[in-house]
C-alpha cells in the first residue's frame, strides 16, 4: 500500500476533493476563524512550522477566496504538501482550530524507523522521511 | 424533481453557500461535455414549476417593493432591476427543472451624477442578487483606486487580489472607476489593477459581481480606452439626475426617517432654496438635500435653544421657515430669473 500521510484532522480519509475542501472553509468561516494557507516538504510530524503561503486571510468571507489561494498555491508547489489551517481567536481558545491537508506530492515514499543503540542497551527509535535525503526543494519530484 | 423547499430554507438561513453551490464550479461543462441532450425530449411539457412560488420563497418582490417605496424616481434604473430580478428567477426555475444555462453575466456599471442614489442601488443589488441564490453571501465591498492600485512595482497586484478575496461571494463596487486608469501616464499601476480585474471577472463570473460607477462623461472615456472591460460589463445603468418634485420627495423621506417634518412655510422655502441650489455647480442630488436637511435641524436646534422655556413635541419635531431661509444659497446667489424680473 502507498504512503498515505497522516496529519490532521481527515487525514485518515481519502483526500478531500475540492468541494469538499470548499466545505470544511464555509464551516471554518462560519465559525469567524481566520483561515491561512501552509505548504512544506518536509513531512516530519515534528515540523510544525511549515512556510506561509501569503499572510493569514482575516477578511474573507466567501470560501472561492480561500480555494484561490489554495489553487494560486498548488501551482507555484505542485509537489510540496499544502494545508489549511484555521485560528480560533476567542479568549480562552487563542490556538488552531483545525488544520487539514489539502494537497498531497504525487509519490511520497514515506518514512524510514531508525533505531539508535544508547546507554545500557537501550534502544531509541526515531522517523526519518526519505524524502528529506534531497536537499529542500527538490524532493517528491520523481 | 423540484427541491424548491429545501432550496428556500437554504437561502432564508443563508447557508446557500457550502451546501447548495448555485453553479458549482465546472458543473455546466460537464453537464454539456457529455452526450448532448436535448432538453425539449428530455423534459415533457407537464413537468412545470410555480414561478409565483419561487418569488415568494426568495422573498425578492419585498426587496423590489422596498426598493420601490424608498428610492424616488430613477424608473429605467428599477425597470432594469426588475428584469435582471425576473431573469434570475426564471434561470433558477429552468435548473430546478434540469435545463442548465450558463449563469448569466452581471457586471455592471452605473453612471450618473453625484448623489444620484448608485451606492445605494449598489448595496440593493447585493441584497436582490443574494436572495436569487447568484451570490453566495450578498456583501458589498465598496473600493476606490485607493484600495486597489498599489505605490510601487509588485505592490498592486496583491492589493488587488486582497480587495477581490474579500469581495467573493458578494459584490465588489468601484467608486469613480475612471481613476483606474490615467491616460496620460503609461507606466501607472491602475492598468495592472484592471488586468487582474478583467481576469476575476471573466474566470470568476460564479464568485463575485462587479459594480463601475461614476460620473457618465468620464465612465465613458474610460470604456472607450479600455475597451475589454467594456465588453465584460454586460449592463449600463444611468441614474439620472432627480428633478425638483423628486428631490421634494427625497427630503420629506429624509425628513420622516429622522421623525422632523417641515411646516408648510418651510416646504415652500425649501422648494425655493432647492429651485436656487439645483443650477449651483457643485450641486450633489439627494446629497446635498441631507445637507441640506442637516444644516436646517442645526439651525432649528439654535433657535429652539435662544428660545428657551417649554417646548412641545410639535417644535421639536417641525423645521420652520426661517431655519432654511437663512442659507447662504438664499444671499450668495440669484437665479437668472429672478436677476431680470428684479431690474425690469
Amino acid at each position: 500500500m502507498a504512503f498515505h500521510l497522516t496529519q490532521g484532522t481527515f487525514s485518515f480519509l481519502p483526500p478531500l476533493t475540492d468541494d469538499e475542501i470548499r466545505m470544511q472553509v464555509q464551516y471554518c468561516l462560519d465559525n469567524d476563524w481566520p483561515i491561512n494557507v501552509e505548504f512544506t516538504d518536509d513531512p516530519h510530524p515534528r515540523n510544525s512550522y511549515w512556510e506561509m503561503w501569503g499572510l493569514p486571510m482575516f477578511d474573507v468571507m466567501d470560501p472561492a477566496a480561500i480555494l484561490y489561494e489554495i489553487n494560486q498555491c498548488r501551482k507555484a508547489y505542485p509537489n510540496y504538501y499544502i494545508r489549511v489551517g484555521a485560528y480560533d481567536r476567542r479568549k480562552g481558545r487563542q490556538t488552531l482550530a483545525i488544520s487539514f491537508i489539502v494537497n498531497r506530492p504525487p509519490h511520497d515514499p514515506g518514512f524510514a524507523l531508525s533505531r539508535q543503540e544508547a546507554h545500557d542497551r537501550t534502544i531509541r527509535y526515531t522517523l526519518h522521511s526519505y524524502a528529506t535525503d534531497k536537499p529542500e526543494g527538490e524532493r517528491f519530484t520523481d | 424533481m423540484i427541491p424548491m423547499d429545501e432550496l428556500s430554507k437554504d437561502l432564508a438561513h443563508g447557508s446557500v453557500g457550502a451546501i447548495v453551490c448555485p453553479y458549482p464550479a465546472g458543473a455546466s461543462q460537464s453537464k454539456e461535455s457529455g452526450s448532448i441532450v436535448d432538453p425539449v425530449l428530455d423534459c415533457p411539457d407537464e413537468v412545470s414549476a410555480d414561478i409565483s412560488a419561487v418569488l415568494h420563497e426568495s422573498q425578492v418582490m419585498e426587496v423590489l417593493q422596498k426598493l420601490d417605496e424608498e428610492l424616488v424616481g430613477l424608473t429605467s434604473v428599477k425597470t432594469r432591476i426588475r428584469e435582471i430580478a425576473a431573469l434570475l428567477v426564471v434561470d433558477r426555475m429552468r435548473r430546478s427543472l434540469a435545463l442548465t444555462a450558463r449563469p448569466p453575466s452581471l457586471h455592471m456599471s452605473f453612471t450618473g451624477g453625484p448623489g444620484t442614489g448608485k451606492t445605494t442601488v449598489a448595496m440593493r443589488m447585493a441584497t436582490i442578487l443574494h436572495r436569487l441564490g447568484y451570490v453566495r453571501k450578498g456583501h458589498l465591498v465598496a473600493v476606490t483606486r485607493d484600495d486597489l492600485v498599489g505605490q510601487y512595482i509588485g505592490h498592486t497586484a496583491p492589493k488587488t487580489k486582497e480587495v477581490l478575496k474579500r469581495a467573493m461571494g458578494g459584490v465588489l463596487f468601484i467608486d469613480e472607476a475612471y481613476y483606474l486608469y490615467r491616460q496620460e501616464n503609461e507606466r501607472d499601476y491602475g492598468q495592472e489593477a484592471i488586468e487582474i480585474l478583467l481576469q476575476v471577472m471573466e474566470n470568476q463570473r460564479e464568485d463575485l459581481v462587479v459594480i463601475l460607477a461614476g460620473y457618465k462623461d468620464r465612465m465613458e472615456t474610460f470604456f472607450q480606452s479600455n475597451p475589454g472591460v467594456s465588453s465584460r460589463v454586460a449592463h449600463h445603468l444611468d441614474f439620472p439626475d432627480y428633478l425638483l418634485n423628486e428631490l421634494l420627495a427625497i427630503a420629506q423621506l429624509m425628513l420622516a426617517e429622522q421623525m422632523y417634518r417641515f411646516s408648510p412655510e418651510a416646504l415652500k422655502a425649501f422648494e425655493a432654496y432647492l429651485k436656487r441650489h439645483m443650477h449651483m455647480p457643485r450641486f450633489s442630488n439627494a446629497r446635498s438635500v441631507r445637507n441640506a436637511i442637516d444644516r436646517a435641524r442645526l439651525r432649528q436646534a439654535n433657535r429652539l435653544v435662544a428660545k428657551g422655556g417649554r417646548i412641545s413635541k410639535t417644535d421639536l419635531m417641525t423645521i420652520e421657515a426661517e431655519d432654511i431661509l437663512v442659507s447662504r444659497i438664499f444671499t450668495e446667489y440669484v437665479p437668472d430669473d429672478e436677476q431680470q424680473s428684479d431690474r425690469s
